[in-house]
């Protein structure tokens, strides 16, 4: 027994060195550059700052541009959160009726959702349907490009989820009088939590973090995204790596945040489903 | 029946998709027909094969690396060692990560002579890399960070994979004294295809369609050397070629729908029934 427990702290010290090593030193990278000077952080070494500026740094990351970031910050924020609850939610009912309906009009829905996971959004065209709709450029039509590019991915996840609901509980419910939008909200979308916490998070962090769709979608002033910022410290000749060391980490927070609160369930909600195909 | 969310369903959701799935298929096969000289100018373009090997070459990697190593990392958060659930936080920590400032990060840690993996290299006595600064290394580079970033979630699908395999097959085989490589032969990988086709499938889109990495890394470069479609694409559109650009998304969505139809249909044909 001893050297079993012994084995399991040898292994897991050595593993958690290995991972350390190979995830964290980059981030220690980051982070040290973060609070150094600008000519400092010009040598990309991996040595202890020797002005530490980190405070500094972060005040000019929030100045830079007008205070761009803060613009940045209420557009992603507003995006992320606007698109990833109506997906999920819409994505939710889809898929509930693909899952329990056979017939026709379900079988299509589901090679239009295998379709669309397989063909990449096809950028150009959309932007004409866009312009010729009056609405490209503004921050609705974006939220619905977001929606639409990942429906197929959340719709598969919610499937496979829902095909492990027994079909009983809702006969049960329509038995006892339940309406359908009853059914739904009462009956199955609690049912659904596990698999609402991942498909809510990796869209967070897909919409979140995205960088081609903005770019081609929302282009001009006022309407940029936090990926975007990056940006404003770079310029052909010269870069202020301190400030964009920063930035990265400041535009980070959010993404950690939400996994701190959600972390315990991501694994949860994809054991009961997503990959049962 | 639920006729309430039928409505909501099938009717609105479709209406959104089709709006942007089919009915810029339409728009696009219309670009394409009235101006087919676009789809063969892009084909003529010099880059664009070398564009194509690239963009084969970066989703077999990619995905080969997250199935391999995202497996390996699942089996070994799932035995008994210490620290488990850190080790799998720091793991997954990157995929929160912006992709673009994952990229500039490593841009600056691989550049070459000054850069801190080349000093690591050199330190252990190995000549100047720069895997960056070369045509022929440039796209490895990137291909690397690629997995370096996604194996978090690889590695989160395997676990969900591992948790769903019933305790009763390891009890059996136990029983039966099997050795632990044939536990992890004849029981986990079989029972694992699942997990595997989720996440080889996942990557070999991402891979196929990816974009952000390359940009933020090496922009196509140096010269043209570790440009993919994507990219090429976005150039196109960025100097104004839409015909051209479109032309080049019609190339790509055919040849990810040539690969994935067959290689989907190969994987699905794999998973046992547990």
């Amino acid at each position: 027994m001893r050297s079993t427990k012994n084995a399991r702290w040898v292994w897991g010290s050595f593993a958690l060195a290995v991972s350390v090593l190979v995830f964290v030193v980059p981030f220690a990278f980051i982070a040290l550059n973060a609070a150094k000077t600008r000519e400092e952080a010009q040598l990309f070494s991996f040595s202890w700052p020797q002005h530490f500026q980190a405070w500094d740094n972060l005040v000019a990351v929030f100045e830079a541009n007008e205070f761009m970031i803060l613009r940045a910050f209420t557009n992603s924020i507003a995006l992320t959160v606007f698109s990833v609850t109506i997906l999920v939610l819409f994505a939710a009912m889809a898929s509930w009726i693909i899952e329990r309906r056979g017939g026709v009009a379900a079988k299509l829905a589901n090679g239009l959702v295998l379709i669309g996971l397989m063909i990449p959004p096809a950028l150009v065209p959309t932007i004409f349907l866009l312009q010729a709709l009056g609405i490209y450029g503004t921050f609705p039509s974006m939220v619905l490009v977001e929606i639409a590019f990942n429906t197929s991915f959340t719709i598969m996840i919610f499937r496979s989820f829902i095909s492990t609901i027994p079909r009983e509980l809702d006969e049960a419910a329509i038995i006892d009088g339940a309406g359908s939008l009853q059914l739904f909200f009462l009956i199955v979308f609690p049912l659904l939590r596990p698999i609402l916490v991942t498909a809510i998070i990796l869209n967070s962090v897909f919409v979140f973090n995205d960088f081609v769709n903005p770019l081609y979608f929302l282009p001009g002033e006022g309407t940029e995204t936090v990926q975007v910022t990056l940006y404003n410290f770079s310029s052909q000749y010269l870069t202020d790596y301190n400030l964009l060391f920063m930035d990265i980490l400041v535009i980070t927070i959010p993404m950690v945040i939400m996994f701190a609160i959600f972390n315990k369930r991501i694994v949860a909600g994809m054991t009961a489903g997503a990959v049962k195909g | 029946m639920p006729l309430g969310i039928i409505f909501l369903g099938l009717y609105l959701l479709p209406t959104i998709t089709s709006l942007y799935y089919s009915t810029q298929r339409w728009t696009l096969f219309d670009t394409t027909f009235v101006g087919l000289d676009n789809f063969i100018q892009f084909l003529q373009d010099p880059f664009l094969l070398n564009g194509v090997v690239n963009t084969f070459v970066y989703a077999f990697l990619t995905s080969g690396l997250k199935v391999t190593i995202g497996m390996f990392l699942g089996v070994l958060l799932m035995s008994n060692i210490k620290f488990r659930g850190l080790i799998r936080n720091i793991i997954f920590f990157p995929v929160l990560v912006s992709t673009i400032g994952i990229g500039i990060t490593f841009q600056v840690l691989m550049k070459p002579d000054i850069g801190v993996l080349d000093g690591i290299v050199r330190l252990l006595g190995g000549p100047d890399v720069g895997i960056l600064g070369s045509p022929a290394t440039a796209i490895f580079g990137v291909i690397l960070v690629d997995v370096w970033k996604g194996v978090g979630l690889a590695t989160v699908i395997y676990l969900a994979g591992l948790s769903s395999i019933p305790q009763e097959y390891y009890e059996a085989a136990k029983v039966d004294g099997v050795t632990g490589w044939q536990n992890f032969r004849h029981i986990i990988l079989p029972l694992l295809q699942p997990a595997t086709n989720t996440v080889i499938i996942l990557s070999l889109i991402g891979g196929l369609r990816s974009f952000d990495l390359i940009w933020a890394m090496t922009g196509g470069g140096p010269g043209f050397a570790s440009d993919v479609l994507a990219s090429l694409i976005y150039k196109q559109y960025q100097s104004g070629f839409f015909g051209l650009s479109t032309a080049g998304n019609v190339a790509m969505f055919v040849l990810i729908l040539l690969l994935i139809v067959p290689l989907n249909k190969f994987l699905k044909s794999r998973e046992v029934e547990v």
